[in-house]
């Protein structure tokens, strides 16, 4: 399967230290992107590890995945659409708490997700203890402890992001547990959207975004925005667009 | 995906949503993350040196403490505005005399090439003296409050600012990040209004942009500055004199502020109901900033920028003014016409006709009132040469000031129309006349109410 393609997105919120990861990565040789229609560019490079080549793609810093900003929502449509094959959720290990909003939303929209806890190093440093392997058993995916600027623990996330993209790896990601009135009102939803949507998308977390009543999504999914055929690398795509 | 009329089922699954979903949603969702959030972090993190904590956090807990955070934030803008104040006042004498000094010279050149009176009079008393005043009353202090300003800005002290007034706009209905756009109105109100971008919801964005003229931008600042120092602590000496100058001053910001929330409020309640959004703030840690850069940087592109524009709106209207003062109408100027007929409206505000019309000339940009209203009082009769503050307060007593005077004008300049540049700028954001018009209305109604209020309640109560 040398002629396969996996796509990898780099999520996070802003300062995280996903740019430096996305360098480390992809050497210097990241060329940016735009996605049709919309203004906000993205990196976009290629990383080779053990004989598969990986596009990756390093999506706009956002705290939160509701469409409250272009950022936010390109980073969501990516999600939604793009379907990456391994979503790697980069989070801050000295301020994990706030960090973990966004992958717990991440989390919400597909199961296959690595957490790179970065600036491990700075953690030490400042006496903060995280037990990484009770954070996986929580979160129900792999998480990695990393530290990009030093080029640490960038072997081990790469052999996790093989072992995901290959579906060597189950995951059993966290589902957050609402309030009773929003977990009633999933529930009398859910059938609904998966009428309607079909099994492409993650239900439970669309009927979640309705009750919200963000319309932003509704148009989104009235008009999912062409698969992305970039000149030159096409064959990108072709490896990234299957059902889950 | 099913592919019958797509749209249609689309629609009722929003329909079927919107009946499901309980009021406070968002709220709700968002605090079953933060909670899981904070659940796993307790379980999977722990500190193992608890004394060594992080410096930021440790500041930022008693900075943007319930307690602490607003006592503290008045305290530094007190000493910004007295080290101000102090300081703009021993620069700003100097500096009138090396200008009165430049005035003898020029008047000199002038007889000695046998110029005519006119040119004389447009030239060196309209042009030069208009110019000389607006740049030495009001240089120094833009010269230390902008760099000391900013050197609180890039210590990384503005987003705390901003994270202890977030608590009140949401109780005023508005968005949390209007107290960043509000921050940036400080420096100038038509870069605030662009910055108000960073609001997506459409009603909380038009409550920022109405609102955000109620705090005293560049061009504004020192006319705070300036009339505080000059009436509003008479009584005092020393010390204490630019103490209470920066108390009134500070003062001053405060009413803003609550002028700010109350509005927001009562539009959140009326023409632009709603609820507030939940938003994440990032606190950057704090950073020492490069002391001599900000420095620098801040004279340069604030101060200078700041005088520039006032002096190259306020040259040709001191031409335009001089012009006016000296153009005869039976045997009245033009200038004093004017004036006259504005002063009966001007006077129950507790102004008089030569400020209201400074105002109104004033409207391309704030920091040419108080030059316009000098140049009308000068062009008048009242020939002074350019002499520091104490002849600018002679002057101004010259032509019936009073604190009540200067408090009202501090109040209308505080509170009035945005500024023709903000204007545009509103119009350009908000794309409606309607809205541009209230933006323009709205303030306007509240200067001419506080400013009348203010003036009856002092002459009923016999204070003046």
């Amino acid at each position: 399967m040398t002629d396969m393609t996996y796509t990898i997105a780099l999520m996070g919120n802003p300062n995280t230290g996903k740019s430096t990861l996305f360098n480390v990565l992809t050497g210097l040789r990241q060329h940016t992107g735009n996605w049709p229609g919309k203004t906000v560019t993205h990196a976009e490079g290629e990383c080779r590890h053990r004989g598969t080549l990986y596009r990756i793609v390093d999506l706009p810093g956002t705290y939160s995945l509701y469409s409250n900003s272009a950022d936010e929502e390109v980073a969501r449509d990516f999600l939604l659409f793009q379907r990456p094959d391994v979503t790697v959720v980069v989070v801050d290990a000295t301020a994990l708490e706030r960090n973990l909003n966004l992958a717990l939303q991440v989390l919400e929209m597909t199961d296959r997700v690595i957490i790179a806890i970065n600036l491990m190093d700075e953690a030490k440093k400042r006496g903060i203890l995280i037990n990484t392997k009770k954070l996986a058993t929580r979160l129900g995916v792999p998480v990695v402890p990393i530290s990009a600027r030093n080029r640490e623990g960038i072997d081990a996330l790469l052999d996790t992001v093989d072992a995901m993209a290959h579906g060597r790896i189950n995951t059993n990601p966290l589902s957050i547990r609402y309030s009773p009135e929003i977990e009633r009102g999933i529930a009398k939803l859910l059938p609904l959207v998966k009428e309607v949507m079909g099994d492409t998308y993650p239900a439970r977390w669309i009927a979640l975004r309705l009750l919200d009543g963000d319309t932003s999504l509704l148009q989104a999914l009235k008009q999912p925005p062409q698969p992305l055929i970039k000149e030159g690398n096409a064959y990108a795509c072709c490896g990234s667009i299957k059902s889950i | 995906m099913p592919a019958a009329d797509p749209s249609n089922r689309f629609d009722r699954l929003m329909t079927e949503a919107k009946s499901l979903a309980p009021d406070n949603v968002r709220e709700q969702i968002v605090a079953a993350i933060f909670q899981t959030s904070a659940e796993l972090y307790r379980e999977c993190v722990t500190h193992t040196n608890s004394v060594k904590r992080d410096r930021t956090e440790q500041i930022d807990r008693i900075v943007t403490s319930k307690r602490w955070g607003f006592p503290i934030m008045l305290a530094l803008l007190a000493a910004v505005l007295y080290v101000t104040i102090a300081g703009a006042n021993v620069f700003s004498d100097s500096l009138a005399r090396l200008f009165g000094t430049i005035e003898t010279y020029l008047t000199m050149a002038f007889q000695a090439i046998h110029a005519p009176d006119w040119l004389h009079g447009l030239i060196v008393l309209g042009l030069y003296r208009g110019t000389a005043w607006v740049v030495s009353v009001m240089l120094p202090p833009m010269a230390i409050f902008f760099p000391v300003f900013a050197l609180l800005e890039n210590y990384g002290y503005l987003p705390r600012v901003a994270f202890n007034m977030d608590r009140l706009f949401k109780k005023a209905g508005a968005h949390g990040k209007q107290s960043l756009t509000m921050a940036m109105g400080f420096g100038c109100n038509a870069a605030a209004i662009m910055s108000t971008r960073i609001i997506e919801s459409p009603r909380e964005r038009m409550l920022a942009i109405l609102t955000n003229n109620f705090v005293p931008c560049n061009g504004r600042w020192p006319t705070l500055i300036l009339l505080s120092s000059l009436f509003m602590a008479a009584g005092y000496t020393g010390g204490w004199k630019t103490f209470v100058t920066a108390g009134v001053v500070v003062a001053m910001v405060l009413f803003g502020i609550i002028v700010t929330l109350t509005v927001s409020w009562v539009l959140s309640k009326t023409a632009l109901r709603g609820i507030p959004t939940h938003y994440t703030l990032e606190l950057p840690p704090y950073r020492r900033p490069k002391i001599m850069d900000t420095i620098i940087r801040a004279t340069l592109d604030k101060s200078l920028y700041v005088l520039k524009r006032a002096v190259t709106v306020a040259a040709p209207a001191g031409i335009l003014t001089w012009v006016l003062g000296n153009l005869h109408v039976g045997d009245t100027t033009v200038l004093a016409y004017l004036a006259d007929w504005l002063d009966p409206f001007a006077k129950a505000l507790g102004l008089d006709g030569y400020i209201l019309m400074a105002f109104i000339l004033g409207l391309p940009a704030n920091e040419i009132v108080v030059p316009i209203l000098l140049m009308g009082y000068l062009s008048a009769g009242a020939l002074t040469e350019v002499d520091g503050l104490h002849s600018l307060k002679r002057i101004l007593l010259d032509h019936g000031w009073t604190w009540l005077t200067a408090l009202n004008m501090m109040l209308f300049s505080l509170l009035h129309y945005p500024c023709g540049t903000t204007l545009v700028n509103i119009y350009k954001e908000t794309k409606s006349a309607k809205w541009t018009f209230v933006a323009f209305a709205l303030p306007t109604a509240i200067a001419i109410a506080v400013t009348f209020t203010t003036a009856q309640l002092a002459r009923w109560s016999g204070l003046i």
